[in-house]
């Protein structure tokens, strides 16, 4: 492996680690907040991409305003959902409710594979900034790539402030270590549960709008998404957005340096298993302080 | 009074069950039938399984298509490959499942909760990718694996398996309820409520967790086995991380607080898929994802505990009635 | 109560939202059966039933669609013309979903419930493998729609088995063909981990020598991958003349735009056939510009000389489709459903009348394997005893994607 070469892995890593971490940030707040796997958070993905491919190609609407609108368009399905079906369900265990979040899954890719004019074909939004790749240090990077890593950092960053400096963020943060005190100084879990619901649908949104044109979107492609991101969550242990987005970027780089390294099992062919076996480790490694926290909350 | 009606539930349960099982496979039912009675047989041991996991111990394992598709792949290779006998294989699948399990056991169970989930859901994608890389056959799968037989008798008919797969998998509920109302059941049930007052009445937590996780991967993988010699064909994608998910469906929708409700949890997920929704093409999905929201809604705690609250209701409503009757005849 | 009222809202939501959709694919369901009534004046006699399970849902519904599509067009043209002999056609159509469990309970219903006289589908390798067991089991004929050549290899074995799609054996021949004339022999080889993927790279590696083509880098990727970039750049490192990628849709065009990112320019880019359809031109977009592909007629019905045998039935089928899907919605996967649904109307249009279920489904076995010559979407078939296939080579052209379009390339 060359510098050059090694600086292009590296950065396709962070390009892929990218997309793992901002659609693992959806995980983690809901997780914090509710305790909740959300199965759909995929989907919330999928759905921002698909609807800004259909405005922009559709409906013609341009560029930067279609971009926002399915945003909101995926807000308001993540708000919907939370209140119809994870709200209602007021007596159920969390396993139950995250059965919900599957069948609400399911639910969301039958219906894009139903309402969109291609059907079930992939898609591919515009790109941003057009597709003249750019060298940079020995690589070339296309400029939608810019665009992932610069989102989720510019994300993580404000997610972080919201929590330490804002006060609605201040209670969420109280209600993701302990809803039971939390209530009793009068933050309603409910309330908070809403607004996990919605900031995560509006991570799935932004990151599908801004995914979509560089890795094609289909109404099939939230449940895989979905999964990488949790993986990214997990490693990040669901706490923090930093933690979250340190775990996507050490997914996508270790996926992306399995291909170059080019010995032994780490080939293209396995660089899965190599990702997940390192998932694993770093769970066992962790695994004591892990079952320490667990048991504090 | 309340005991003895909730004590008849349980006894009418099994009794229609047997009943139904024992019917559904002659003329009333075209042929079909058989083999999705089969599938929700094979589905039900696994599920069970995971009751048992889940349900009273509280640890989720969303890598269980892992030791379905293990178990299934050693009877697949050994018989067809190795010309194995299919039981010597289906045992040998059992053991090595089981194997494979409890070195695994004991450094995954120290992680709890969501992370378990995390590392079990890992296990599983590794465990697929390496079945299409590594097995017989690749992502194609194997095809062509011989039929169970016992002598001269082939089980090379569906309504022959499913009394086969049928026989198993009460056998296999039959143990569970065992161990469920034994002394491991309650020691079980100790450490769903809290570890640390399990841990102090001298309940070595970590080997029951061990050994319920090893006893639900080799059901998984029995019911694997009997999956490759049904169907005569299996590749990797009967074992992909989605099937993991389907099963912890299953389990919750028909209810983790009984044995029982594996049958029904695997019943009605086989049944929409294979049956229920056919007629309604490109729309099958959405239906489908509505009805595990609605049922997971409304019946938070599982088919089986629903239909049995509904019935227990039934039966007050109809004693009340009963009495009413009674003491306005002994008014008149 | 709160509870049932916001459930009623969302269901009254989601059905509006269908029906803005246009989809309705439950008016398109009930709108079958009516035609039958008015067309027979004369007395209706029994339907023939055709099942065809296809994957509607699931990671190859854009297989499945069109397939579905053509099935039903057929169906209808067929009736609209009288029927088969005075009998309607009748095709019923099940959602594997690509699971081959559920394509064996489908296989199943079909045989004892529905009681097909015979059936099209799976549309993918390994649901059709899983069903080959109960077909031959029941004696029903079959016409698989997916690509791998184990669906009618060994034939001993197949007795009931027929497919109409090519496989990567009349296909990978054409590219090394086209590399050896061009003076090409470092090739790079990028497939995904799918039996489609895995079938392709196989043969790609077995193939070379013969051809005498240096394989000088193979790799691969799954399902979920979202980039390339990583891939490329370890082929791009072993500097290769030429790439051939094997995959579908998705993982297909985001290899080209990988390229291009990485400004491979100099070098050239095949792909399969699974890639033949519009939806990939269009998703590709400029990426995929210049990109060779072998593949069926179909693409280029224009284009085929005028005494070519099959320009007849390719410039009639397309014609029917565009009519009813839209400008450009052609595809090869619905050829190879019109392929096969023909063979057996043909073989139903030759059975005489009043056959049991058992003789009738032997006889249109009998008569698929005796049909001698067929020219259809996917080529001329010449099926026999030995070949379920039944495809030489000369039935593939090469294209090149040209500002969007399928350019005939040789």
């Amino acid at each position: 492996m060359s510098a050059d070469q090694f600086v292009q892995y590296f950065i396709s890593g962070l390009t892929m680690g990218s997309i793992y971490a901002i659609v693992g940030l959806g995980f983690t707040i809901i997780y914090a907040v509710t305790r909740i796997i959300n199965f759909a958070q995929g989907e919330f993905v999928m759905l921002g991409g698909m609807l800004s491919f259909y405005l922009i190609k559709s409906a013609g609407i341009p560029l930067a305003p279609a971009l926002i609108l399915s945003v909101l368009i995926t807000v308001v399905i993540g708000a919907i959902m939370y209140l119809l079906a994870i709200r209602t369900a007021r007596h159920a265990s969390v396993v139950s409710l995250i059965i919900i979040t599957i069948g609400a899954a399911v639910f969301f890719r039958g219906i894009a594979g139903e309402i969109f004019p291609w059907g079930v074909d992939i898609v591919r939004p515009p790109y941003f900034t057009g597709s003249q790749s750019i060298a940079f240090l020995g690589a070339y990077v296309h400029p939608q790539a810019f665009w992932i890593i610069g989102t989720t950092v510019v994300v993580m960053i404000l997610l972080h402030l919201f929590l330490t400096y804002t006060m609605v963020g201040k209670a969420l943060k109280a209600c993701a270590i302990s809803p039971v005190s939390a209530s009793m100084v009068g933050i309603n879990p409910r309330t908070m549960a809403l607004i996990a619901f919605t900031l995560a649908a509006a991570l799935g949104g932004i990151s599908g709008v801004v995914m979509a044109p560089l890795t094609l979107m289909s109404y099939s492609s939230g449940f895989m998404l979905g999964l990488k991101g949790f993986v990214a969550a997990s490693i990040g242990g669901f706490k923090s957005p930093v933690a979250t987005v340190i775990g996507g970027f050490t997914l996508g780089i270790v996926e992306s340096l399995a291909v170059g390294i080019d010995w032994g099992p780490f080939t293209s062919a396995y660089k899965d298993v190599i990702a997940m076996t390192v998932l694993l480790l770093i769970l066992l490694i962790r695994s004591g302080r892990l079952a320490e926290e667990e048991r504090m909350s | 009074m309340l005991e003895r009606v909730k004590r008849k539930w349980y006894y009418s349960v099994i009794v229609s069950l047997l009943v139904l099982l024992i019917v559904i496979p002659f003329d009333w039912f075209p042929g079909h039938y058989t083999t999705i009675m089969v599938l929700i047989g094979i589905n039900t041991m696994v599920t069970v399984g995971l009751c048992l996991l889940l349900g009273y111990t509280g640890q989720v394992s969303l890598g269980h298509a892992a030791f379905y598709g293990i178990g299934a792949y050693f009877s697949a290779v050994l018989s067809k490959t190795y010309h194995l006998n299919p039981w010597l294989a289906m045992l040998i699948a059992a053991i090595a499942t089981g194997a494979f399990a409890y070195v695994i056991g004991y450094p995954i169970f120290r992680l709890k909760g969501n992370y378990l989930a995390v590392a079990t859901l890992a296990l599983g994608v590794i465990v697929y990718i390496l079945f299409g890389k590594l097995a017989p056959g690749g992502p194609d799968g194997i095809a062509g694996i011989p039929n169970l037989s016992i002598g001269g008798f082939a089980f090379d008919t569906w309504f022959k398996r499913y009394f086969l797969v049928w026989g198993f998998c009460l056998v296999v509920l039959l143990i569970s309820q065992n161990i469920v109302n034994s002394r491991s059941g309650r020691a079980l049930r100790a450490i769903h409520g809290s570890e640390a007052a399990a841990e102090s009445i001298g309940i070595n937590v970590d080997r029951f967790k061990v050994k319920i996780f090893v006893l639900s991967c080799v059901y998984a993988s029995l019911a694997g086995s009997l999956l490759a010699h049904s169907m005569a064909h299996i590749s990797p994608s009967s074992f992909d991380p989605m099937v993991s998910v389907i099963v912890v469906v299953m389990a919750v929708m028909g209810g983790l607080a009984s044995i029982w409700g594996a049958v029904f949890g695997a019943g009605i997920v086989v049944m929409l898929k294979h049956e229920l929704l056919l007629g309604f093409g490109e729309l099958e999905i959405i239906i489908y994802g509505l009805i595990l929201m609605l049922v997971m809604i409304f019946m938070p705690e599982g088919l089986f505990v629903w239909l049995k609250s509904s019935y227990v209701k039934l039966k007050e409503l109809y004693i009340r009635w009963r009495l009413g009757q009674i003491r306005r005849g002994a008014e008149t | 109560m709160k509870k049932y009222l916001m459930w009623a809202l969302t269901l009254t939501l989601v059905l509006s939202l269908l029906a803005i959709g246009g989809i309705g694919c439950e008016e398109e369901g009930e709108e079958e059966p009516t035609p039958t009534p008015e067309v027979t004046a004369t007395p209706v006699k029994e339907a023939y039933k055709v099942g065809a399970i296809l994957d509607l849902s699931g990671p190859c519904s854009n297989l499945g669609i069109p397939e579905e599509r053509t099935a039903e067009m057929m169906a209808d043209q067929v009736n609209a013309a009288g029927g088969i002999n005075g009998h309607p056609l009748e095709v019923i159509i099940y959602d594997t979903e690509g699971d081959s469990t559920k394509s064996v309970t489908l296989v199943t219903k079909l045989i004892e419930e529905d009681e097909v006289l015979a059936i099209i589908g799976p549309s993918r390798s390994g649901s059709s493998g899983a069903v080959i067991d109960t077909v031959t089991t029941s004696e029903i004929p079959i016409v698989s729609l997916a690509a791998a050549r184990s669906i009618v290899v060994p034939v001993e074995e197949r007795y009931w088995v027929f497919k109409t799609p090519q496989t990567e054996y009349e296909i990978i021949p054409e590219i090394y063909t086209y590399l050896q004339s061009a003076d090409i022999t470092d090739v790079a080889i990028i497939s995904d981990t799918g039996g489609f993927g895995v079938a392709g790279r196989t043969l790609c590696n077995d193939l070379a020598d013969d051809y005498g083509i240096t394989i000088v880098d193979d790799q691969t990727f799954a399902d979920a991958d979202t980039s390339m970039i990583s891939q490329m750049t370890h082929i791009k490192g072993e500097n290769p003349q030429a790439v051939v990628c094997w995959s579908t849709d998705k993982g297909s065009a985001i290899v080209a735009q990988d390229m291009k990112t990485l400004q491979m320019d100099d070098v050239l880019l095949f792909m399969s056939h699974g890639v033949a359809n519009k939806a990939f031109v269009q998703a590709g977009g400029e990426a995929v510009e210049g990109v060779i592909i072998p593949a069926g007629k179909l693409l280029a019905a224009d284009e085929v000389p005028a005494d070519d045998p099959q320009k007849e039935v390719l410039v009639s089928y397309r014609d029917d489709y565009e009519a009813i899907y839209g400008a450009g919605s052609i595809d090869t996967f619905g050829g190879h459903c019109y392929d096969g649904l023909s063979w057996v109307i043909m073989a139903l249009e030759e059975m005489p009348e009043g056959l049991t279920l058992a003789d009738a489904r032997a006889f249109i076995r009998d008569a698929i394997e005796d049909m001698g010559t067929f020219i259809g979407t996917g080529g001329v078939y010449n099926i026999t005893a030995e070949d379920h296939l039944g495809l030489g080579t000369g039935n593939v052209y090469m294209y090149e994607i040209v500002n969007g379009e399928w350019v005939w390339f040789k």
